[in-house]
């Protein structure tokens, strides 16, 4: 029986995550654009904050919203560009193994599967992730699994 | 590699603007040491003289929720008065408080505590008196000793029935200095 861990106060989420996430912005935006990345990560991040349900995979969680910020910033600047790889570095087995698995997904629905499946996070965090609705977070899960049951199958 | 201090400045300003946060914290200076100062959008929350962000924070989030954030334009309003007050040009507080999660008794022994003028003191006899409980100087006490927000509700004017100044949370060194300042004795 897992007991929820409790949220620490947003003050201490932000000090001890910000220098990675802010690492993470710079090496996929470059340094000058990703200070205003790194503000939308956090507003994302606490606007989401009074809905969590536990403060487990905090740190999983916040490198997803950045992941996706940087993603929505790379798709505003080069619209036709490719997308950039979405998985943030972890090196949790549940993480590995799924990210290994979810490799072929289409990235919002790849985080949304991971964070689901792997880190067992509720929608409300997840759509803070994908800075998307509970609801899109959820039809991005099922689609994802959806898509990787079709692709063990064939 | 760091946060600049400009960066964490304007992520701050945001959540601040963005109506995000739901306790606002920061850590000012004042004549009798540093103070805690929280609040929310309602008003001040608290005042301490224990400044150990670990324990506030929690204490904080328990009040309020736990997106709590050091702001300091959340504690803009209360950090002016505080300053004006030390600097003896202010003898009343026009701040909206925030008294959420505290006890109906509690909220109104601070009612009345909070009508005590600038420059008087009172009893904790006649402070149970006026909530209609006269007996309860004892609680009354404990009330004060546990006063979420010093300095605005003046426990500091409270004192014994003979007239000894009997305790304060944040020392009696510091009860002395804020009678003195206000005029007292």
């Amino acid at each position: 029986m897992m007991h929820a861990v409790a949220i620490p106060p947003f003050e201490h989420f932000y000090e001890q995550h910000r220098v990675e996430v802010l690492r993470l912005l710079r090496r996929r935006l470059g340094a000058e654009r990703a200070d205003d990345a790194f503000q939308e990560t956090f507003l994302r991040a606490l606007r989401a904050y009074r809905r969590l349900e536990h403060g487990e995979h905090l740190r999983a969680w916040v490198l997803t919203i950045a992941q996706n910020v940087a993603l929505d910033a790379l798709r505003r600047a080069k619209p036709t560009s490719e997308l950039v790889e979405s998985g943030a570095e972890d090196s949790r087995p549940a993480y590995e193994e799924l990210a290994a698995l979810t490799d072929g997904l289409p990235p919002k629905e790849r985080a949304a599967v991971v964070l689901r499946y792997g880190y067992d996070l509720s929608y409300d965090q997840i759509a803070a992730a994908l800075g998307s609705s509970p609801n899109a977070a959820r039809q991005a899960a099922s689609t994802g699994v959806r898509r990787l049951r079709r692709s063990v199958s064939s | 590699m760091t946060v600049s201090p400009d960066l964490d400045r304007r992520f701050r300003e945001a959540a601040f603007t963005l109506d995000l946060v739901d306790i606002g914290f920061d850590v000012l200076d004042s004549p009798i040491g540093p103070l805690f100062v929280a609040a929310s959008a309602r008003g001040l929350a608290a005042i301490s003289f224990q400044t150990d962000p670990e324990d506030q924070l929690e204490r904080m989030a328990r009040i309020a929720g736990p997106a709590v954030l050091r702001s300091p334009r959340l504690v803009e309003g209360a950090r002016r008065e505080l300053d004006e007050y030390f600097a003896g040009r202010r003898r009343i507080f026009d701040l909206a408080l925030d008294l959420r999660a505290l006890p109906a008794f509690t909220v109104s022994v601070l009612h009345e505590l909070a009508r005590v003028p600038y420059g008087e003191t009172t009893t904790y006899g006649a402070l149970a008196a006026r909530v209609g409980r006269p007996k309860a100087a004892r609680a009354v006490g404990t009330v004060m000793n546990r006063n979420r927000i010093p300095i605005v509700l003046p426990c500091h004017r409270v004192v014994g029935a003979s007239g000894d100044l009997v305790g304060y949370a944040g020392g009696l060194d510091r009860k002395i200095t804020l009678l003195e300042l206000e005029g007292v004795r």
